[in-house]
C-alpha cells in the first residue's frame, strides 16, 4: 500500500478508537453475557440456536451502525473542521485521502468483529460447554458480515463526499434496509412486465444485495455453506466496494473545498 | 526564479437556489513574489485573500488562468512538498497529541523515518510547545493551537510558507513571537507569503505588500517605495517651550508637549528653519521626513475604488 495511504488509514483507524467507538464491545459483551445466562435459564435444547442467532445478528447491527456513523462524517467531518486543507496541502492526493479512509474505517470494523467474535464464541461455550466442528461455520457468517460493512463503509464515504452527514445516514441506511430485502425486490422485479419489470430490475441490481449476506439462520442450523456462495459474495462485496470508492473519489476530486 | 507566479488566476462561484448567479470571489488576479521575500497579502475581511490562498493550495479550482509554485504548475503535487499553509484559524484532529500529529503530517510530507523524530521534537521547541508535546490537542487554547498550525507549515522545512492571518487569535506577546518567527524565516532564506488584516504586522515585516478589495488586486509595492516621504513634508523637532516667530513665518504647524516642540513644514524651508532655531538658540533634537503609513496608504487605496466604483454607477 502506497505510504500515504498506509498513514492517513492509521490515523483514521486512531480516530476511530479515541473516540470511543471501541466501546460498543463493553455494551456487546454485556448483552451477549446476560443473553447467554438468560437463555440457559429459559430455554431447552434450542440455547446454542438462541445465542448463534443473536449473537450473529448483534455483530452485524453493531458493525452497520458504526460503518454508517463513521462512515459518514470522515469527509464531511474533516471539510466542515477545515483539518482537511492542512493534509490536502501536503503531496496527498484526494483519491488517496478517501481510500486511506476507506481502509482506517474497514480496519476499525475487522478489529471491531474480531473482538465481537470472541464474544459470540465465549456466550456459546458458556450454553454448550463445548465446540463442535460445525461451530466453524460461524466463521463464514462472520466473514460475510465484514464483507457486508465494506460495502456500507464505501456507500457511507460517496455519501459523505457530496453530502451534509445527516442527510449521508439516511442515504446509507435507506441504502442498507432497501439491501436486505434485494432478494424480495429481484423477484418483485420477475413478475413485473414492461417498463415497470425494468425499472424494478434495474433497482434490483442497482442496490447491494445484503440478503445474500445473511446466512445466520442456515449457520444456526449448522447447514453448510457453498463455497461458490463465498466466493461470490467475496467478488461481489469488493465489486460494489470499489464502484462505491471509485464514485466518491470522482466526486470528491472535483469538489470545491469552501 | 521567482517562488510565485499567479497568472490571472480567477474564481467565480454560481449563487441561488433556482437560477444559478456567477458571483466573483476574485478578479483575474497577476502576482509575482520573489524568492526570499516576506510578502504581504492585504485586505479587508471577505476582500478575497483567503480564497487566493485556497486556490494555490488546490483547495478550490479556479474558474480561469493559472499559476506557478517555485518553478512548476501550482497543480503538481511535488510542489507540495516544499511548501507549508498555516489556514486561517487552523483546528486540527483533537484526539491527537501534539507530537502525534506532527509526526502524522511529517509521514504525510515524506519526512525520511530517519529525520522525522528530529523533526518533529525540534519543531516543537521552535513554536514552545515541547513541554505539552503529550497533552491532547482538544485541551489546546486558540493561541496554542495556532501555534500547532505554525509548527506543521514549518515541520518539513519548506522553502515557501503561506500563512493565512497567522496572528488571528493571539494575546500581544504571541503576536510578537510569530514576528520574530517569521523574521527567523527570512533570514534562513524562507519565502513568506502572508495575508493579513493587521497592518502593522505587514508593516514590520513585510518586503513588499499587494492591497486586495472586493477581489481585486488595488495596489502592490515595496513597503519602503508605500510608506516614502510621499508628502515631501519634514517634521522638525526641538528643545523648548517656544516657536520662534521666523518659524511661524515658515508655516509651520506646531505642537508643543512639555520641552518638546513638533513642527511640520515643507522639505524646501529645512534650511531656514535650522537657522531660524540656531539664531534664537534652541536646541535642535532630530529633523525626519514624513512618511504615508501603510495604513494610510491602505484606506487611500480602498477609497480610491470605492469612489471609482461610485463614478461608474
Amino acid at each position: 500500500m502506497n505510504s500515504r495511504i498506509f498513514h492517513i488509514a492509521s490515523n483514521t483507524f486512531r480516530e476511530a478508537v479515541r473516540d470511543r467507538v471501541l466501546y460498543n464491545l463493553i455494551a456487546f459483551a454485556l448483552l451477549l453475557s446476560g443473553a447467554a445466562v438468560f437463555v440457559g435459564q429459559i430455554s431447552l435444547e434450542i440455547e446454542k440456536l438462541v445465542v448463534i442467532n443473536l449473537g450473529l445478528t448483534a455483530v452485524s447491527l453493531f458493525g452497520v451502525v458504526i460503518a454508517i456513523f463513521i462512515g459518514i462524517g470522515l469527509v464531511s467531518k474533516e471539510i466542515e473542521k477545515r483539518t482537511l486543507y492542512t493534509v490536502l496541502s501536503r503531496p496527498v492526493r484526494r483519491w488517496e485521502f478517501i481510500v486511506g479512509k476507506f481502509f482506517g474505517l474497514a480496519g476499525t470494523l475487522v478489529v471491531n468483529t474480531f473482538f465481537m467474535a470472541i464474544g459470540v464464541f465465549a456466550a456459546l461455550f458458556y450454553v454448550s460447554h463445548r465446540f463442535i466442528r460445525a461451530d466453524a461455520l460461524i466463521f463464514v457468517a462472520l466473514y460475510f458480515a465484514v464483507l457486508e460493512f465494506i460495502i456500507l463503509c464505501a456507500l457511507a464515504l460517496l455519501f459523505s463526499s457530496f453530502s451534509s452527514p445527516l442527510l449521508s445516514a439516511v442515504f446509507a441506511f435507506s441504502l442498507f434496509v432497501i439491501g436486505s430485502f434485494a432478494e424480495d425486490l429481484r423477484s418483485f422485479a420477475g413478475m413485473a412486465h414492461g417498463f415497470t419489470r425494468w425499472l424494478a430490475t434495474g433497482a434490483a441490481y442497482l442496490v447491494p444485495n445484503f440478503s445474500a449476506f445473511n446466512i445466520v439462520s442456515s449457520i444456526a442450523h449448522e447447514q453448510p455453506v457453498a463455497p461458490q456462495l463465498i466466493l461470490h459474495n467475496t467478488l461481489y462485496a469488493f465489486f460494489y466496494a470499489a464502484m462505491a470508492l471509485s464514485g466518491a473519489v470522482l466526486i470528491f476530486e472535483n469538489r470545491n473545498l469552501k | 526564479m521567482p517562488a510565485i507566479e499567479i497568472l490571472g488566476l480567477e474564481k467565480s462561484y454560481k449563487v441561488g437556489f433556482w437560477i444559478k448567479r456567477p458571483r466573483r470571489a476574485l478578479h483575474p488576479l497577476h502576482l509575482t513574489v520573489e524568492d526570499g521575500e516576506v510578502f504581504g497579502f492585504l485586505g479587508p475581511n471577505g476582500a478575497g485573500k483567503t480564497t487566493t490562498l485556497k486556490l494555490l493550495m488546490g483547495l478550490v479550482f479556479p474558474s480561469s488562468g493559472s499559476a506557478r509554485i517555485l518553478g512548476r504548475q501550482w497543480t503538481d503535487p511535488e510542489v507540495k512538498a516544499q511548501i507549508g499553509f498555516l489556514p486561517e484559524q487552523p483546528y486540527f484532529y483533537d484526539h491527537l497529541t501534539a507530537h502525534e500529529l506532527l509526526n502524522y503530517y511529517a509521514q504525510l510530507s515524506g519526512v525520511s523515518a530517519k529525520d522525522r523524530s528530529r523533526r518533529v521534537e525540534s519543531t516543537l521547541q521552535r513554536v514552545g510547545l515541547k513541554d505539552v508535546r503529550g497533552v491532547q490537542l482538544r485541551k489546546f487554547s486558540k493561541g496554542m493551537l495556532q501555534r500547532v498550525g505554525i509548527a506543521q507549515a514549518i515541520l518539513h522545512d519548506p522553502k515557501l510558507v503561506f500563512f493565512d492571518e497567522p496572528m488571528s487569535g493571539l494575546d500581544p506577546v504571541g503576536r510578537r513571537e510569530v514576528r520574530d518567527l517569521m523574521e527567523q524565516l527570512k533570514h534562513e532564506g524562507k519565502t513568506v507569503f502572508f495575508s493579513t488584516h493587521i497592518l502593522s504586522d505587514a508593516e514590520a515585516l513585510c518586503d513588499r505588500v499587494a492591497i486586495i478589495n472586493k477581489g481585486e488586486l488595488r495596489g502592490i509595492g515595496a513597503i519602503d517605495d508605500l510608506t516614502s516621504s510621499v508628502q515631501g513634508k519634514v517634521e522638525v523637532i526641538w528643545h523648548g517651550a517656544q516657536v520662534p516667530v521666523s518659524m511661524k513665518a515658515l508655516g509651520a504647524e506646531c505642537h508643543i508637549t512639555g520641552e518638546t516642540v513638533r513642527a511640520i513644514i515643507g522639505e524646501a524651508q529645512q534650511d531656514a528653519a535650522i537657522d531660524a532655531l540656531r539664531r534664537e538658540h534652541l536646541r535642535l533634537i532630530a529633523i525626519t521626513p514624513v512618511r504615508t503609513s501603510l495604513e494610510a496608504y491602505f484606506v487611500e487605496k480602498l477609497q480610491h475604488a470605492e469612489s471609482k466604483a461610485r463614478t461608474a454607477v
